[in-house]
């Protein structure tokens, strides 16, 4: 599973590496309340809040559950909810 | 074809990283280490040996040089003792975890407070569970052999483990004993040149080293050093074989020696330069026609603990003598490591010249007799004043 010295032979390889399960909170954004400031995408430290067709999603695959989010949501459009695993 | 010299243990040891050819030597001195690395600064001065001398601020800094030396494909060299290896105690287990071979002799010197700057062996024992593979010498001749094979042993594959070299502060590092240096082409015949493959800068091909590894793979990187532990075992054996085939001197059987063990009753588990006199006093014994024994521990780490029950099997009273204390359980670090194995044995554990106390083939008289008649489990501060 992991090579010999933790070494990374690929670059690029970050991308396959799941960062998500560290998560103990995690923030659900209601796309109805959201009004599109882009406060949660700037702030978010992961990059994982991204613009898709016209509204905002959160990539769980890299949330780290950090709620920096929803702290900065002026509508507190984002919520957060115990990570259910 | 051989040289012989009369000279220090730290003469050994820059003697053998010489002759090994080493590529990088980041150091900074300290007492007893420093004429080591005063040698080495003068082979590379005076253009003996061809290597990259890092004057560093400090141990930390000496260690995370070689870290990044032998990171880099390079073979890496540095020597500390006490103050000086504790201080590098947070990149110790770095150079572990990052699977680097780098050869290290430590001076064994006590650790502050008070201040002292003698011999005993709480330094590297207080590394134990660093990840480095811990070798013990008896005498400087054994320094430089152990030297020269720890090269060996750390760049096997299966291993890729740093190596720490102990040899006794100022009761081997100053003292002055015939040493026979083979020839150069000899050791990097039977070291070879070291081409690693998990570890090397290449522009052309990127690697990440040292990187994070998340609860998802931490586990698993101190499990893979804890194999390789295992590895090192055998490899630490073939490589002690190899080496007395080539150059006709070996120790035990690169793990332990046993002395005189067969017939004694009464046995003594020791490590470093202690066992000579030991084996003074067995000797002296023996004329007398009494049987007593050594179990000379010379790899601590990995603790070939199989070996050290086998080689205890016959054994009544077992003495285990510590250069060391873990306070607030009042036993040396050996002791414990050694009876945690042991069953339906009396051991009995004496703690030895802390801070450069002299012990004398007297003290060690007295311990065979003494272990004969005291109660299992008792620690005894030898020659403690009121
Ligand atoms: S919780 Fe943190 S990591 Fe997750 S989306 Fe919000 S800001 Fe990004
Ligand atoms: S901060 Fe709130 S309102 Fe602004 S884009 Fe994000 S979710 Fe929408």
């Amino acid at each position: 599973m992991v090579n010999t010295g933790t070494i990374i032979y690929e670059p690029g390889s970050s991308a396959n590496n799941k960062t998500g399960s560290w998560r103990v909170f995690k923030p659900i954004l209601d796309k109805e309340k959201c009004v599109m400031c882009e406060n949660c995408y700037i702030f978010c430290p992961e990059g994982c809040i991204q613009e898709k067709n016209g509204k905002f999603e959160i990539d769980y695959d890299y949330c780290k559950g950090c709620l920096i989010c929803e702290r900065e949501c002026p509508v507190k459009a984002i919520k957060a909810e115990r990570e259910e695993k | 074809m051989c040289e012989i010299k009369v000279i220090t243990g730290t003469s050994a040891a820059a003697e053998a990283a010489k002759l090994a050819d080493v590529d990088v030597i980041a150091a900074y001195p300290i007492t007893p280490q420093t004429t080591c690395v005063e040698k080495l600064a003068e082979f590379v001065s005076n253009g003996e040996l061809d290597a990259e001398y890092i004057k560093v601020e400090s141990e930390h800094s000496a260690m995370s040089a070689c870290i990044g030396s032998s990171a880099a494909g390079a073979r890496t060299f540095t020597a500390t003792s006490s103050q000086g290896l504790a201080l590098m105690h947070e990149v110790l287990f770095s150079a572990a975890g990052m699977r680097v071979p780098i050869v290290m002799m430590n001076a064994n010197r006590a650790l502050s407070s008070p201040i002292n700057i003698w011999n005993d062996q709480q330094d590297s024992l207080a590394e134990r569970d660093s990840g480095w593979i811990q070798i013990y010498a008896e005498d400087n001749q054994e320094v430089l052999d152990s030297v020269i094979q720890a090269f060996k042993i750390a760049e096997n594959e299966n291993v890729l483990l740093p190596v720490m070299v102990n040899l006794d502060g100022f009761i081997l590092t100053h003292t002055v004993e015939p040493v026979t240096l083979p020839k150069q082409e000899n050791v990097l015949e039977f070291i070879g040149t070291y081409e690693p493959k998990h570890a090397y800068l290449d522009p052309k091909k990127p690697i990440t080293q040292g990187a994070l590894g998340d609860p998802n793979y931490y586990m698993e990187t101190k499990y893979a050093i804890e194999m390789a532990m295992k590895n090192a075992e055998k490899v630490i054996v073939d490589v002690h074989d190899e080496f007395k085939e080539k150059f006709k001197r070996g120790y035990g059987n690169g793990l332990i020696e046993c002395y005189n063990l067969e017939k004694a009753e009464t046995v003594i588990v020791a490590m470093g330069s202690i066992c000579g006199t030991i084996k003074d006093v067995i000797d002296a014994k023996k004329k007398e026609g009494k049987e007593i024994g050594l179990l000379k521990i010379r790899c601590f780490r990995p603790l070939p603990i199989e070996m050290i029950k086998d080689a205890l099997k016959n054994a009544k009273n077992i003495a285990v003598l510590d250069k060391s204390i873990s306070l607030g359980m009042n036993k040396g670090i050996v002791y414990v490591d050694v009876v945690s194995s042991l069953k339906n044995k009396k051991t009995v554990n004496y703690i030895v010249g802390l801070g450069g106390r002299d012990i004398t083939f007297e003290d060690i008289l007295e311990i065979y007799t003494d272990v004969e008649t005291s109660e299992d489990g008792k620690t005894i501060w030898l020659g403690l004043k009121e």
